[in-house]
């Protein structure tokens, strides 16, 4: 299953788009309560989003970004049936993607 | 003749507007380790923006007055401002001031609603690059548990 959920709604001209990721975005700085040792960062440092063969949008992350992160932006220029591609990746160089139709 | 002058300037400014098109786009290209891992804002800006110079400018920041989890509190960005290229977050009181950072494209609104990590209560800054400058507006938000840190 994807680790991306994406919501994309068109009204008026304007593509509103909803994201939720599914990543733990450890900071670095906490420590395992049990151990005592740093837990080690693990966050995602880039989220690009593609609609009509474009960029809308590139989003830059650090570890403050909170767990499972939520991301909304707008863009003009699509339309209902057209897709709007997510793809992160992380410190870590893992990486995913997910597509939906914007309706 | 005035006519001449009036399309060489055009010209001019044309590129020049280019230029400064093409500019920002080399600048956010990747991940700025500099501009995430520094310690105050203002080292994040110059690495981010080359300048720390922002304005107070037309901005809304849409941030709860009281954050009961500082893991998790949002914050909406938007602008009326025109010809926005990029959008940073701040919480001032983070080891690592920068949260985020968003460079819009084609066709992008000036908008962005994410959730960030807020180490203490602190401001959320939002700088807003438009047409080569820098404005920012802020809102401070009391945290009551801390999202940093175990």
């Amino acid at each position: 299953m994807s680790s991306i959920k994406i919501r994309a709604k068109e009204k008026g001209g304007v593509v509103t788009v909803k994201c939720l990721i599914s990543h733990p975005m450890e900071t670095g700085f906490r420590k395992d309560k049990k151990t005592g040792k740093p837990i080690p960062a693990h966050f995602i440092q880039e989220v690009v989003a593609e609609s009509g063969g474009k960029v809308r949008m590139t989003a830059y992350w650090s570890g403050a970004i909170s767990k499972n992160p939520y991301l909304s932006f707008k863009f003009k220029g699509g339309k209902k049936g057209d897709t709007v591609k997510i793809a992160w990746k992380d410190n870590k160089g893992q990486s995913d993607s997910a597509e939906a139709k914007i309706s | 003749m005035q006519r001449r002058i009036f399309l060489k300037g055009g010209l001019a400014a044309g590129a020049a507007g280019v230029a400064a098109g093409l500019l920002p786009q080399a600048v956010l290209a990747a991940w700025s380790k500099e501009a995430f891992e520094s310690k105050d804002m203002k080292g994040a800006l110059k690495a981010l923006f080359g300048s720390d110079a922002a304005t107070p400018g037309q901005i809304k920041i849409k941030a709860p007055d009281i954050a009961e989890n500082g893991a998790v509190v949002p914050v909406t960005v938007s602008t009326d401002l025109e010809g926005v290229e990029a959008m940073a977050i701040f919480a001032t009181k983070n080891n690592f001031p920068l949260t985020s950072e968003y460079a819009l494209g084609e066709g992008a609104l000036p908008f962005v609603s994410t959730r960030i990590k807020m180490g203490k209560t602190a401001d959320v800054v939002a700088v807003v690059k438009a047409g080569g400058k820098l404005y920012s507006a802020k809102k401070a938000v009391k945290v009551t548990i801390g999202g940093c840190g175990g």
